[in-house]
């Protein structure tokens, strides 16, 4: 399902936990291009938040690994988000899916999928064992008047 | 990710500043646990007004402190929480297990 891109940035970076923030702002930066809401920024800084943390979490739980985020917009306004990680794996993307389902611990609240199609139009999830994860996410911004 | 506590009376209140993700998740979970180990309060109240961004990981913080609420016997409020936030509890379904206001 690959659309014709109006416009593309692809971002490639380690697993580290700081990058985390480096990712949000960054998704937020390339879809100011397309005149957004304060609130769709802020669905799409928090969906990608999300997905760059389960990379760097779960992808490679005792390892830094690569993660990339290719941001595209489509036509008709459509923000397609793309995070990828060659890491561990999710064994079962059903599950993997359901509120409060976590291999996380404590530490996390198993509510990043949810969040994500909660924010976006549309969550795809590739993934096989000890290969890695792909994520990608649309969200269609509302048209607004130019001034 | 800044946490002031303050604590009297066995109330307990911590402020919470910056990005609640999962990197400051991880620092306000370590602060939580210690001022709740000296505190030992009755009620613990989050302020999230210095909240400028949350993600999942906020609610791991948020669940974790109900549950140590309920080891205690006490109550928990969550309060002052921005829009970004509220839309996040709200999108997880995290106002219907915790008073929120």
């Amino acid at each position: 399902m690959r659309t014709k891109a109006v416009n593309e940035v692809t971002l490639d970076f380690p697993s580290q936990s700081r990058n985390e923030s480096f990712a949000r702002s960054a998704a937020a930066c390339f879809a100011a291009q397309m005149d957004p809401t304060l609130n769709e920024l802020e669905d799409i800084k928090t969906a990608v938040s999300e997905a760059v943390t389960n990379a760097i979490v779960h992808g490679y739980p005792d390892a830094i690994g690569g993660v990339m985020l290719r941001m595209r917009v489509l036509e008709g306004n459509v923000l397609e988000l793309t995070v990828k990680d060659r890491g561990r794996g999710i064994a079962d993307v059903e599950k993997a899916r359901q509120p409060m389902f976590t291999t996380g611990g404590e530490e996390r609240s198993g509510m990043g999928f949810t969040i994500m199609e909660s924010f976006m139009d549309k969550v795809a999830v590739r993934s096989a064992v000890n290969k890695g994860t792909t994520v990608v996410m649309r969200k269609k911004l509302a048209p607004r008047l130019k001034k | 990710m800044e946490i002031q506590v303050k604590s009297a009376d066995r109330n307990l209140l911590l402020e919470f500043s910056g990005e609640l993700d999962n990197q400051g998740a991880g620092i306000a979970l370590r602060e939580l646990e210690e001022a709740l180990e000296a505190a030992l309060p009755r009620k613990l109240v989050l302020d999230m007004s210095g909240i400028t961004f949350m993600d999942s990981s906020g609610i791991a913080v948020i669940l974790r402190a109900q549950q140590k609420m309920q080891t205690l016997d006490g109550s928990l409020l969550v309060r002052r929480v921005p829009p970004q936030a509220r839309r996040v509890l709200e999108a997880a379904g995290i106002n219907r297990l915790v008073t929120i206001k």
